[in-house]
């Protein structure tokens, strides 16, 4: 079962770069969040935030709230207890590529500690079948290295592997953008089974997407978030004319 | 499977322990550089004290022929000019002979060369720069040293007698310039390499630029390339000198091992290193070993200035990326 | 300005360049002749003489035919074992810490600076030092002084190349580790390194067979021994050290055993360059975008 997050005065800095202005929002537990905006607008930066890896960077800053169900993320965890609770999948695929299809589904579990031979092969099996690469990988599991599948292959394995540590919140950078349409779509699809299990936040380029995947929305521009509400209400009725410009496409 | 990973900790310890240990590796350079130079210092102190500055520019004569007498273990007599003057003779010969050279196998394999060759080329540069000294030496010994005696060496005294510089009193094809000659083909892969990785961080631009205006390709690799990337290669060919100058085995066994300074190019010499490595394991006196340590610490500082000196031009152009395996 | 003039100056450029190419292609010529002249040279006077005696033999007596250098074979092996078990580990710690957790540091930059210094120190002086360290200290020459006097030598080479191949791997390999939730120590070593380690490991071989044919640090350290010996606190042989004595002797038998040792010494150091080529032009990483 997925949680909630809670962000209030959010604020984060690359160096001497405001890149997040005072976000403050509420994500919904067990549904899909999409976050739209231009190129550069913060949306990736506001991600990273939730999951600890913003500050993975020397020169970066974070202030304020961030609540993950009841933990304060900043205060009350250090970010690798933050990051086994909230897993990620990156705009390009990038499994471990000296390792075989197993032992990268396996690799979240196993390079914490974990070694029970039997549990581990359900707990990859299980995670295969959840992000629907199952079928394609099934006999190969321990022969293929992660690196020889395809796109779209890979960008599954990748929402296997965080899968695997059975986390509360999955975070997604753009995880179709470089991929064909094809596999586009059945990520799209894999999004919308998964989300009644945990609580997915997918930042995207593809209005579509959002409009496809997503029940609600929120929409960044120049490091502030604009406005935040349901899908269908931002791209039929926005409320403000900043969004209604990037819907309709006036700029983006 | 949440609960198992929920319980695992933050393993703050485990990081810290295992950054220390690393940076301890890290440090372990600094550790070698000071620990050979406090060895060396603590074991030349004996020489230091009983012969201070003179040690590198005395001359002895000998009472009974007049002749100078720098080198005699036995008789207490300790000068290190005639083996400074055989590096600094041998080396700086070898350059002459090995950046003209190099500079133009660089050239040719950055600039001139057609595609498929360079590969192979840069493989055999590679493997040149890789081959033991104790194996150059033996090549140099039985077929060198030969090739000087009979042809080399009395078509220098035919050509260039008359500067005085080659003279026929040394016979056997050892001496100085066959020592130049191998030291040359040792420093001369590392030098072409060098060049390459300068010239090869040049900008495009700067070669379009150039041959836009109508230059041939000399011009081009002239005004657009090598005026670029000068301060680089300046820095290689120091660092061909730096290895030069610490040239042990090859030297040793090609440059006739006398103590003595002659002015003819063909004579028999010493260098630093060669008389290091010949006379130390049959020291005769304490002296005698702590001499031979204390010009080992004057190689080594030598070698570590030329050295850094030669990377930081290199750095400057190449922005300090690759590491070379000298 | 004279047309005939422009004509001249055009026509004098073009020679400077074509004399220029020449200059380059037969200063290419020169160079590389003398290695084809020295390989060819080697193998021709070294294979004749490489028989399986010189691989099981020691010396024979002087004046006695035959024998071989084995015992001098079993001693490079011992030392070269000392020698990376001080400088292998410390010298891939050093290239972690340099590309893991100091990047774009002052530290990293002096300890780069000082490594590539480092690699420049005559090999003599090494010996020198761990002759003052080792041998002063126990009153005698040792196997384990030779050791480590190849060992500090192998230090800054494989920090060197350690950190250069883990700067190859990817950034996004990193950060799904991390975003995994696993400890930077364990992503560091299970990941990142274990990624790199072709690469690291052909650095290593390197390392290691440059060290091999090193001469001069042996002479005053480990300092030769004609018989066998494996104990590391005595003089050991070395297969440098026994082509050195043999070269400078008068006796043609020991002259054959000098080249067919040599052209051993030069195999290590083709298949290792060559190695280190192969791997390093595959990729450090086999099919990782």
């Amino acid at each position: 079962m997925g949680v909630g997050i809670e962000v209030t005065n959010l604020n984060a800095w690359y160096g001497t770069n405001h890149t997040l202005q005072d976000i403050n929002l509420n994500i919904p537990a067990n549904h899909a969040t999409a976050l739209i905006g231009p190129s550069g607008c913060g949306k990736s930066t506001f991600v990273r935030c939730l999951n600890r890896m913003h500050e993975t960077n020397p020169i970066a800053r974070v202030t304020g709230l961030v609540r993950i169900g009841e933990l304060d993320i900043y205060k009350d965890a250090k970010p690798v207890e933050i990051r086994r609770r909230v897993g990620m999948v990156f705009q390009r695929p990038n499994p471990f590529p000296t390792m075989s299809i197993y032992d990268n589904v396996a690799a979240g579990l196993k390079l914490n500690g974990y070694t029970s031979r039997r549990a581990l092969d359900e707990i990859v099996e299980r995670s295969l079948k959840d992000s629907a690469l199952w079928d394609e990988v099934k006999d190969d599991l321990k022969k293929k290295s992660g690196a020889s599948l395809s796109g779209g292959q890979q960008q599954r394995l990748c929402i296997a592997r965080a899968l695997a540590v059975d986390p509360e919140v999955l975070l997604m950078d753009e995880p179709a953008s470089a991929l064909d349409p094809v596999s586009t779509s059945k990520i799209e699809d894999l999004i919308f089974q998964l989300k009644s299990q945990y609580t997915i936040v997918i930042v995207t380029h593809n209005m579509q997407q959002a409009a496809r995947v997503a029940e609600k929305t929120g929409f960044f521009l120049n490091g502030r978030m604009v406005e935040f509400d349901s899908t269908h209400k931002i791209f039929t009725n926005p409320s403000d004319k900043r969004t209604e410009d990037y819907i309709t496409g006036r700029f983006g | 499977m949440r609960s198992f990973l929920l319980a695992r900790g933050n393993s703050a310890f485990a990081d810290r322990i295992f950054h220390w240990l690393m940076v301890l590796c890290a440090l372990s350079i600094f550790a070698i550089m000071l620990l050979i130079l406090a060895e060396l210092m603590l074991r030349s102190s004996m020489a230091w004290h009983a012969l201070h500055f003179k040690f590198f520019f005395k001359a002895y004569f000998d009472p009974v022929t007049g002749l100078p007498n720098y080198w005699d273990p036995v008789n207490g007599h300790f000068s290190a000019l005639p083996f400074v003057y055989g590096t600094v003779v041998s080396s700086l010969l070898s350059l002459l002979l090995a950046v003209p050279l190099a500079i133009g196998v660089a050239v040719f394999i950055t600039e001139m060369c057609p595609g498929a060759l360079r590969g192979p080329l840069s493989f055999i540069t590679e493997l040149l720069a890789a081959i033991p000294s104790i194996v150059y030496g033996l090549w140099a010994v039985f077929v060198l040293v030969p090739l000087m005696r009979e042809y080399v060496n009395p078509a220098l005294i035919q050509l260039l007698g008359w500067t005085g510089l080659f003279s026929d009193e040394n016979p056997t094809g050892l001496g100085f310039t066959t020592a130049a000659v191998i030291l040359a083909i040792m420093i001369l892969p590392i030098i072409s390499s060098l060049t390459r990785e300068v010239m090869t961080a040049v900008p495009h631009s700067q070669r379009e630029a150039v041959l836009a205006l109508g230059a041939t390709r000399w011009e081009m690799i002239r005004m657009g390339v090598l005026r670029n990337a000068r301060i680089g290669i300046v820095g290689a060919v120091i660092l061909g000198l730096g290895r030069a100058l610490g040239e042990t085995m090859a030297v040793t066994m090609v440059i006739g091992n006398a103590p003595e300074i002659h002015r003819s190019l063909l004579s028999n010499g010493y260098s630093m290193a060669s008389v290091i490595a010949n006379e130390f394991t049959e020291a005769v006196s304490d002296l005698h070993r702590s001499a031979l340590i204390e010009i080992g610490l004057a190689l080594f500082i030598v070698t570590i200035i030329v050295n850094a000196l030669a990377q930081l031009l290199v750095w400057a152009v190449t922005r300090g990326a690759p590491a070379r395996v000298n | 300005m004279k047309v005939g003039e422009n004509n001249l100056r055009a026509k004098l450029r073009t020679l400077t360049d074509g004399a220029v190419t020449a200059l380059a292609i037969l200063a290419t010529l020169l160079v590389v002749t003398p290695l084809v002249a020295i390989f060819g040279y080697l193998v021709y006077k070294g294979a004749s003489s490489l028989n399986l005696a010189f691989f099981t033999q020691i010396p024979k007596p002087v004046g006695v035919a035959g024998g071989g250098m084995a015992n001098a074979i079993l001693g490079s092996v011992i030392l070269l074992a000392v020698a990376s078990a001080l400088g292998v580990p410390i010298g891939i710690g050093g290239g972690i810490f340099l590309a893991e957790f100091g990047r774009g540091s002052r530290l990293a930059h002096a300890i780069r600076f000082t490594a590539d210094v480092l690699n420049g120190v005559p090999s003599i002086v090494m010996g020198l030092a761990a002759y003052s360290l080792i041998v002063v200290t126990q009153g005698h020459f040792s196997a384990l002084a030779g050791g480590v006097a190849l060992g500090i030598m192998m230090v800054p080479t494989v920090t060197r190349t350690t950190e250069e191949m883990l700067m190859m791997v990817p950034h996004s390999v990193r950060e799904a580790a991390l975003a995994l939730g696993v400890p930077n120590w364990r992503s560091v070593l299970s990941i990142t390194v274990r990624t790199a380690s072709p690469g690291i490991i052909t650095g290593c071989m390197l390392a290691f067979a440059r060290v091999a044919g090193e001469t001069a640090p042996l002479i005053f350290t480990a300092l030769g021994n004609s018989f066998w010996s494996t104990s590391l606190n005595q003089p050991i042989a070395a297969l440098p050290l026994q082509i050195w004595l043999y070269a400078q002797s008068a006796y043609d038998d020991w002259h054959r055993l000098a080249w067919a040792g040599a052209l051993v010494l030069i195999a290590l150091i083709v298949l290792a360059v060559s190695l280190v080529r192969f791997v390093t032009s595959r990729g450090v990483l086999k099919g990782a975008s």
